[in-house]
């Protein structure tokens, strides 16, 4: 494409499929502890 | 939904519902402004208003040649995607699973933060700390209640852990023995104001803890003015060269110096950038949470220049990311590819559901913003005792459940916030801090432009 360049793709809709285990970090025990931001952390779903 | 904004001369777009995010041409952000007003956009050829519209700027071969690229990102779901997940949202059956513990092994504490959210450490209740027993409890308790996850966080937390440091090990030691013995990980932290750190201590937590906190807010003058010894001092000289020794000796990784602005010094990004300087790698600065009532709360007045300083930073770690001379800045850092997945990012921080804080004397409470205020009391580790009705109020809250985060572009980059701060501005859970909200969106911002920046 000439007039957009695309950063990432459709990652979120994708992640609805197998999302969900629950064994990724606590948004709030990594630094934050008063702000909480997610996008930042990792998946830990190696399957 | 979509999100668009400028910074510095790059036009960013974010498909919120897909989690696309696109650097586009300054054609393709106008045409953007266009579409909802156009109802006929959005399908087959470049619409008549459009080119109208548009045409004194731009030539009408580009304004049909960008046209045709937003449709095509439209065909594959990389822009206007339809928002699905509120039924997933639904269905979510977070079962109050813990995963995570913030264990307040000392209500005391040998500094005087005048922002301090414990009341100096104690919590506004009796300064003390917690016995081996009661933390040995608090680990059996959350074993017991975890359920099938096998990743258990602990944070030693106070008041200062370090001023009860041997209960600190016997409970780190038994979790990692304990968590052998029923296959759980447990991944510990310890989060300390550096005030009684030394070879010793550091030596442990190093073989044994897989992050450290380590606070300090910045330049000299700014954390003195806020971090007070016990005498009424600064605490600048007694802790960084005890805190750079600890980062050094975690080879500059898996730890952060995590430290609080206020609205004394609004110019924080000279506080960040001055933790880079002295080496440190991972840096975390805060906006402070206090109440209106506090002269160095944040008022909706400061978030011009709060905003200008997120931007300056932002700015300068391009900068010093393109020059080898990098540093992590918590908040700046976003994984487009590899981050969490959708119903982690709809769901929130997990408090008094994933999450609990424990107290000294063994109570619970959905997180340590919580510890002290009667009606947020959960039950007590030493007898078992656990009221689920509260945690079910927590575990069903998220993003769709929340009326102002559902119309929000950043809801799945915050997730929805902290439950604490929404309820102590809001008196619950479930309408966010809005001047936490501000800001949580522009550092989104200008994350998305490092990562422009970054892949150039």
């Amino acid at each position: 494409m000439k007039h957009i360049k695309t950063l990432c793709g459709a990652t979120l809709k994708n992640s609805a499929a197998k999302g969900g285990c629950g064994e990724c970090q606590t948004s709030c025990q990594s630094a934050c502890k008063t702000s909480c931001t997610v996008a930042n952390q990792k998946c830990e779903n190696n399957k | 939904m979509i999100h668009k904004f400028k910074m510095h001369g790059t036009n960013i777009v974010t498909d919120i519902n897909s989690g696309a995010v696109h650097v586009v041409c300054d054609i393709v952000y106008d045409i953007l402004d266009l579409i909802d007003a156009v109802p006929q956009s959005l399908h087959g050829e470049c619409p008549a208003e459009i080119i109208d519209s548009l045409g004194s700027k731009y030539s009408k071969e580009d304004i049909i040649e960008s046209y045709n690229e937003i449709i095509e990102l439209c065909k594959v779901d990389m822009l206007y995607t339809d928002d699905k997940y509120g039924e997933i949202a639904e269905k979510i059956n977070r079962k109050p699973q813990i995963k995570a513990l913030c264990l307040h092994v000392s209500h005391d504490c040998n500094l005087r933060c005048k922002y301090c959210f414990a009341g100096t450490g104690n919590f506004s209740g009796e300064r003390c700390i917690m016995s081996e027993e009661t933390g040995k409890s608090a680990i059996d308790f959350v074993i017991a209640n975890s359920g099938s996850r096998k990743n258990i966080e602990v944070d030693f937390f106070g008041g200062e852990p370090l001023m009860n440091f041997e209960v600190v090990k016997a409970v780190a030691d038994y979790a990692i023995e304990q968590g052998q013995r029923y296959n759980k990980i447990f991944r510990l932290t310890l989060t300390t104001n550096g005030v009684l750190l030394d070879d010793e201590k550091l030596d442990y937590i190093n073989k044994n803890m897989s992050n450290l906190v380590l606070s300090i807010d910045g330049r000299k003058m700014v954390n003195d003015d806020m971090r007070k010894t016990v005498s009424g001092g600064g605490s600048y000289d007694v802790i960084m060269p005890k805190l750079k020794r600890a980062a050094d000796s975690r080879s500059q990784d898996n730890y952060y110096v995590r430290g609080t602005f206020t609205r004394f010094n609004l110019d924080f990004a000279n506080d960040v950038l001055h933790l880079a300087d002295e080496g440190f790698k991972q840096i975390s600065i805060e906006p402070v949470v206090g109440g209106k009532e506090q002269d160095y709360s944040i008022k909706e007045e400061d978030l011009p220049i709060i905003f200008d300083q997120y931007e300056i930073l932002a700015t300068e770690y391009v900068n010093r990311r393109k020059n080898g001379n990098w540093f992590n800045f918590f908040h700046f850092m976003i994984d487009l590819n590899q981050g969490p997945c959708v119903i982690k990012r709809m769901s929130g921080c997990g408090a008094g559901c994933e999450y609990i804080a424990v107290t000294p004397d063994g109570d619970i409470y959905p997180c340590h913003q919580f510890v002290g205020n009667n009606e947020y009391l959960l039950g007590n580790v030493l007898n078992n005792n656990y009221n689920t009705t509260i945690t079910q109020d927590f575990a069903d809250s998220n993003v769709y459940t929340k009326p102002k985060c559902k119309e929000c572009w950043a809801k799945f980059y915050c997730s929805g916030g902290c439950h604490a701060n929404a309820y102590q501005f809001s008196g619950t859970i479930d309408e966010p801090y809005q001047i936490g909200c501000e800001m949580e969106r522009k550092r989104v911002e200008c994350a998305l432009y490092i990562q422009a920046q970054l892949v150039e």
